[in-house]
């Protein structure tokens, strides 16, 4: 399993209940079914990849993550994970406040976008940075917003939700190993892990 | 739905089985239909296929659609042609794995296939009901066969699956009888019909309510309604495809010749397969079934049964894990519809999975081999069956 979800895996709790948005094959909801006794449900767009998890015995539906959180009644999961999505989020305020509607808790995890690597390649070479975690062109990457860490911080105060926990880390996006960032993570970091809540 | 059967490709099949009945309601104790009307004896036929196990916890209900019947898989004979109409997923090793699991199958009440319908000799009269027969529902349907499965002594099914009005079935069978369904998988189907499904269905009727044979559905003594019925039967079959999968099949191709005709002979292969379609259907369909079923269909309406116009509230009082499969071509019962239900299965907190497969075979992909719903189907019914055993 990729590093980040298994971080994502430490902080969910035993036989609580998960909403995975953008679940993929299943990875991370079939690893909690099976250790941790989870209640899982997955959104996914995809149908070869819907199938994969109902393969695993997972609960998935298919469609579009913006409009299928709409119909969970509030407080329905104990956990919902964005994994790796905010980035193509269109509409990231509203996501994220449905999220914490039908959540009690949210994760959120995304490519540091102040990483070095990134910082150095535009500075050095003036081109738009293409990095392991963010590896297109400008001009057919999904990923259409750009966030570093500080900002994830920073739209946390301006749209009001509460930043829980955060981890940052350095890691492929495809490896399952990765070191947890402690040293001026804004700068070392990969990827940044946010469990987030209501700011109450 | 139409017909596909064919032999299994690899040979795999669940041998042969046998057609069975079970007969209740006998007067005074008359079912009370939803028509108000009272119905008895009824005889519902039915096939089986695998064991019961001891805590009689792997039961699978199948529901068949419009023209489909009990017999669901295997063979009656040695030297039968043809196995029953879902052979492809109904086996040793199939989607539905008759190795694990206790299928049951029955003909529909109003059906022509053994259940008790228009076709059956009236206990009064000793003549076939013909018009005499109430309008039955989809209601009345599962109600007749939770009366067979109390005859059978089955309590709990693991999971009810069928598709199109089957699918219908499906969907009734978890509002109505919570207690008793542990997994639903609708396919192909919805909570109740469009107006574009139910004009077709209309069409289908009046071709044979206006083929001068049908006498009122009083026919049976004479020459019957075949005209009507295969032209019914041949909308029936425009609706269960796709622009694209006619384009596919048929595209503008003559049918065994270089050029028109000039007349009103089947010049394109379309033309001459639906006619012999609807040709074939009149050999082994009753027009009235056809009736009575597709006004069955017309009036499913699970919100407004069950839920008082509400979709969400007809599926909260249901508990059931559902599989909801819709194909992206079907445009009799378009996903959209599909998705409706999901959604209000998810505003009950009900543990859903929902599947859109691409097919390009309309609203008759369901019936058609597909390796991604066999393999939904099975997993489906591994985990709901292991999740059922640990609680």
């Amino acid at each position: 399993m990729r590093f980040d979800l298994q971080i994502i895996a430490s902080w969910i709790e035993k036989g609580s209940k998960v909403l995975d948005l953008g679940c993929g094959e299943g990875d991370l909801l079939y690893f909690l079914k099976q250790n941790k006794g989870v209640k899982c449900t997955g959104i996914e767009r995809k149908e070869s990849r819907v199938a994969r998890c109902i393969e695993k015995g997972l609960s998935v539906l298919q469609g579009d993550i913006n409009e299928e959180v709409f119909d969970f009644p509030d407080n329905t999961f104990d956990y919902v994970v964005l994994s790796q999505t905010l980035q193509q989020v269109y509409e990231p305020s509203e996501l994220i406040e449905s999220l914490l509607r039908i959540g009690k808790k949210g994760i959120v995890s995304f490519p540091n976008f102040s990483y070095w690597r990134v910082r150095l390649q535009l500075l050095l070479t003036g081109y738009a940075p293409i990095t392991r975690q963010l590896p297109y062109e400008w001009y057919n990457t999904p990923n259409i917003r750009v966030i570093t860490l500080k900002d994830f911080r920073k739209f946390s105060k301006e749209v009001g939700f509460k930043i829980v926990n955060e981890v940052a880390v350095n890691s492929h996006s495809y490896d399952r190993s990765g070191k947890i960032i402690k040293f001026l993570p804004d700068l070392y970091a990969t990827y940044g892990i946010f469990l987030i809540g209501q700011d109450k | 739905m139409s017909e596909y059967i064919e032999h299994d490709k690899a040979g795999v099949s669940v041998g042969l089985v046998e057609k069975k009945s079970y007969t209740f309601a006998e007067p005074p104790n008359e079912m009370i239909l939803e028509c108000g009307a009272k119905l008895g004896p009824i005889t519902i036929a039915y096939e089986t296929c695998g064991k019961l196990n001891d805590d009689k916890s792997n039961a699978v209900l199948i529901c068949h659609a419009l023209s489909g019947d009990s017999h669901v898989a295997g063979y009656y004979s040695e030297d039968d042609s043809k196995p029953g109409w879902w052979d492809i997923m109904v086996g040793p090793g199939k989607g539905i794995d008759t190795d694990k699991y206790f299928i049951i199958c029955s003909n529909i009440l109003g059906g022509c296939m053994g259940s008790t319908g228009p076709c059956t000799y009236h206990p009064k009269t000793v003549e076939p009901y013909g018009h005499n027969f109430p309008v039955v529902t989809i209601g009345d349907m599962v109600r007749a066969q939770k009366a067979l499965l109390g005859h059978l002594g089955i309590k709990k099914i693991l999971s009810v699956i069928g598709g199109s009005i089957g699918g219908m079935q499906v969907l009734e069978w978890s509002v109505r009888y919570p207690e008793m369904v542990v997994s639903a998988v609708p396919l192909a189907t919805t909570t109740r019909h469009s107006a574009l499904a139910i004009a077709f269905n209309e069409v289908a009727r009046q071709a044979i309510m206006t083929d001068p044979n049908w006498n009122n559905g009083d026919y049976y003594a004479g020459p019957k309604p075949d005209i009507g019925l295969a032209v019914a039967r041949m909308i029936g079959h425009i609706t269960y495809l796709s622009d694209e999968s006619m384009r596919l099949k048929f595209g503008r191709r003559l049918q065994d010749k270089s050029d028109f005709s000039f007349n009103f002979d089947a010049d394109f292969q379309v033309e001459s397969y639906l006619r012999y379609q609807g040709a074939k259907f009149v050999d082994r369909f009753d027009a009235n079934s056809f009736l009575y079923i597709t006004k069955a269909a017309d009036y499913f309406d699970l919100e407004k049964q069950h839920g008082s116009g509400s979709t969400v509230k007809a599926f909260s009082k249901t508990g059931a894990k559902f599989l909801v499969v819709s194909f992206t071509s079907d445009w009799l019962y378009p996903t959209y519809q599909s998705k409706s239900m999901v959604k209000a299965m998810k505003k009950n907190g009900l543990d859903v999975s929902f599947c859109e497969i691409e097919a390009q075979w309309g609203h008759d992909a369901f019936l058609l081999p597909s390796e991604r719903l066999t393999l939904l189907l099975r997993s489906f019914l591994e985990s709901t069956y292991s999740e059922n055993r640990k609680e």
